[in-house]
């Protein structure tokens, strides 16, 4: 497994780039926010690249990330890991971001090249705004929506950025970790 | 003066509205009979025309992402079941491969041909959902009758092998439930021969079928840019003849020894999405019998005395009068319903790794390692702990790239799941893809876009 998406990301912005990996074999690139959409761009249009399916964005929301109780007298009893031939298990993963709360993921696909690359742009829970790739990839609108619903990251740029899947009523972010599982909204019928 | 204010307003009031206005906003949904599933369209018309058209989604959203980060890996395989509902197997399949891939463990060849076999006739049970749904409210009733009579005969086959219809949960991190029924080609070529002949009849009232052909053609046009720009994949990217097929392109499981065609249309529109849908279905097919053929066969393990496997019933039977000689070594059949046709047959169908996978039903009742292991692995606090990574797995659902997201912190629980839902992209270009045509268009393009609710909502 050749990691040649990763140069070529990193050859051409070296200083946008402050990690990369390619654990499992799928190759990341972890970028600073401000390059986003230079990249994204890049991708697209370069001619050896040819990203053209915007396949998926979501976001991760890192802020418990490791710190789930492990039951002190069972702590062998996780798995050991036989990792298959056939799955490179070379590359280590690097862990979470370091300090950035959130991370916002990016898949992208090339349908000539058939191949893929991983996105990963640290956000600060502070400042979570992001540029917009809407003028790149139409197909963005509706997954940025589901970012800024589920997570309350912003995109600037973005034409309609307001909630899709939950009602404009609702508070908060479901999909952040301090947003408990069990906290009900309804808009009609009990709460608790 | 306040008379005159009221004078004022009831003047506004009185202005006729003007005759020539011919812009009107119309509501459909979110109960709306062709809606089906659930959502909401907003239109702006101009006469039949429409102007521009706002897709309201989101009303059976459950929160799936949530709640997988709650429940332990093999807890979350019921959920995916509920995703797409009408091809469950396949979300099944695609979570798995994806904990498997961070897990770094491999399966056994004759898993893969299992979940490649069940994949694929829950692909063409969705397909004919969707033509049969489409046909339906284009006014072909029959056809629907048709296709769902041919839906049944394979959701007997899934019946057969996962012990449920729907809601299968028949994979597992590190394999599946239980091997294939003895004997499954058989009835799965009973079962084709009935699809294939709903298939040659839908075609002949549908193809060349004037009302049918009228509306589907020209209507719902996408170009290829346009569609790989909005993420589209799936039958709905290929009828524009872009030849993007997961199983193809990116080949997971044995789909690389397998053979098969990918159906491409040409123009882009319902009637091609049609067409393609109709060819997969019969490509669909091909595949499963080529797999049934080349299937690598499990050893079974049988009554070495009798040369049969021992009803589960008598074996427990006998034990209970003692008579334990005439049934050591010997292996019980139990329905799939339990869990395994067979002890053995499981290491033929599992991963070589006891930390991962569950133990068959008569290890966990049987024997202390086997109750030790299903302990391990069930209780809280215990099971499966990947090691910290990322990792993304696409596999072709019956709509598109279905791709699992997985995050995990080496926790016994997920620490994120995250589903590409193949519709979801397709609804968000489905303003796009409408404005312009008529009213009466909405119908069969929402038909061919196969919006399944549980997975575009989660």
């Amino acid at each position: 497994m050749t990691n040649s998406l990763i140069e070529a990301v990193s050859d051409r912005f070296p200083a946008a780039v402050s990690a990369t990996h390619a654990y499992r074999g799928d190759q990341t690139v972890v970028l600073r926010p401000e390059f986003l959409l230079e990249i994204a761009q890049f991708l697209k249009e370069d001619q050896a690249l040819q990203m053209n399916l915007l396949v998926d964005v979501t976001a991760v929301d890192y802020s418990t990330f490791g710190k789930s109780a492990k039951p002190a007298f069972f702590a062998s009893s996780g798995v050991a890991v036989r990792p298959s031939p056939l799955i490179p298990d070379e590359d280590p993963w690097p862990g979470p971001p370091a300090k950035a709360r959130f991370a916002v993921v990016y898949h992208f696909y090339s349908t000539d090249h058939k191949h893929r690359l991983r996105l990963v742009v640290p956000v600060e829970e502070s400042e979570a705004e992001l540029d917009s790739l809407t003028p790149l990839w139409p197909g963005a609108d509706w997954l940025e929506r589901e970012v800024w619903d589920m997570y309350g990251i912003r995109f600037s740029g973005h034409p309609n950025l307001k909630r899709i899947l939950m009602y404009e009523e609702f508070e908060g972010y479901p999909l952040r970790k301090d947003y408990p599982v069990d906290k009900r909204q309804p808009l009609i019928g009990p709460v608790n | 003066m306040k008379t005159d204010n009221t004078m004022e307003t009831d003047q506004t009031a009185e202005v006729p509205a003007d005759p020539e206005k011919r812009e009107m906003m119309l509501n459909i949904g979110p109960a709306h009979p062709a809606m089906h599933g659930i959502i909401r369209l907003v239109v702006e018309l101009d006469g039949e025309q429409i102007q521009n058209a706002d897709v309201d989604i989101g009303f059976l959203h459950r929160g799936f992402e949530k709640m997988s980060e709650q429940v332990d890996y093999n807890g979350v395989i019921p959920y995916t079941d509920r995703l797409n509902y009408v091809s469950p197997l396949i979300n099944n399949m695609g979570y798995c491969m994806a904990v498997e891939k961070i897990l770094g463990i491999s399966v056994p060849d004759r898993c893969h041909y299992i979940r490649v076999i069940l994949s694929e006739i829950s692909r063409i049970g969705d397909h004919l959902t969707c033509v049969g749904a489409t046909a339906m409210e284009l006014g072909a009733f029959s056809v629907f009758l048709y296709m769902i009579k041919a839906r049944e005969y394979l959701w007997d086959l899934v019946e057969q092998v996962t012990g449920a219809r729907m809601t299968v949960s028949y994979c597992r991190v590190g394999g599946v439930k239980a091997d294939l029924p003895e004997d499954f080609a058989g009835p799965c070529a009973e079962a084709f021969k009935e699809v294939r002949t709903v298939i040659d009849e839908s075609d002949k009232l549908l193809t060349r079928n004037r009302i049918f052909v009228d509306r589907m053609n020209g209507t719902g046009v996408i170009s290829a840019e346009d569609a790989i720009s909005f993420g589209i994949t799936g039958p709905f990217l290929r009828a524009t003849g872009m030849e993007y097929d997961v199983r193809k392109d990116c080949p997971y499981a044995v789909y690389d020894q397998l053979p098969f065609d990918v159906a491409v249309g040409t123009r882009g529109d319902n009637m091609d999405r049609y067409l393609v849908r109709m060819e997969e279905m019969e490509q669909s097919m091909l595949i499963v019998e080529a797999a049934l053929r080349d299937m690598p066969p499990g050893d079974v393990l049988v009554n070495p005395e009798t040369g049969r496997p021992i009803p589960a019933a008598q074996m427990v039977d006998l034990g209970k009068m003692g008579e334990i000689e005439s049934i050591s070594g010997g292996c019980a059949v139990i329905g799939p319903t339990l869990e395994g046709s067979g002890r053995a047959q499981h290491s033929s169908i599992a991963a070589d790794e006891k930390r991962v996978f569950l133990p068959p039903k008569e290890d966990t009742y049987g024997n202390i390692e086997g109750l030790m292991q299903q302990f391990k692995l069930v209780m809280l606090g215990h099971g499966l702990r990947p090691p910290e990574g990322e990792v993304y797995f696409p596999v072709e659902g019956a709509n598109g790239e279905l791709g699992f997201y997985v995050v995990s912190d080496g926790a016994g629980k997920a620490y994120r799941v995250r589903v590409r839902p193949p519709c979801f992209a397709i609804m968000s270009a489905l303003s796009t893809l409408l404005t312009g045509d008529m009213i009466a268009d909405i119908v069969p393009t929402f038909g061919s876009v196969n919006m399944i609710g549980g997975e575009l909502d989660r």
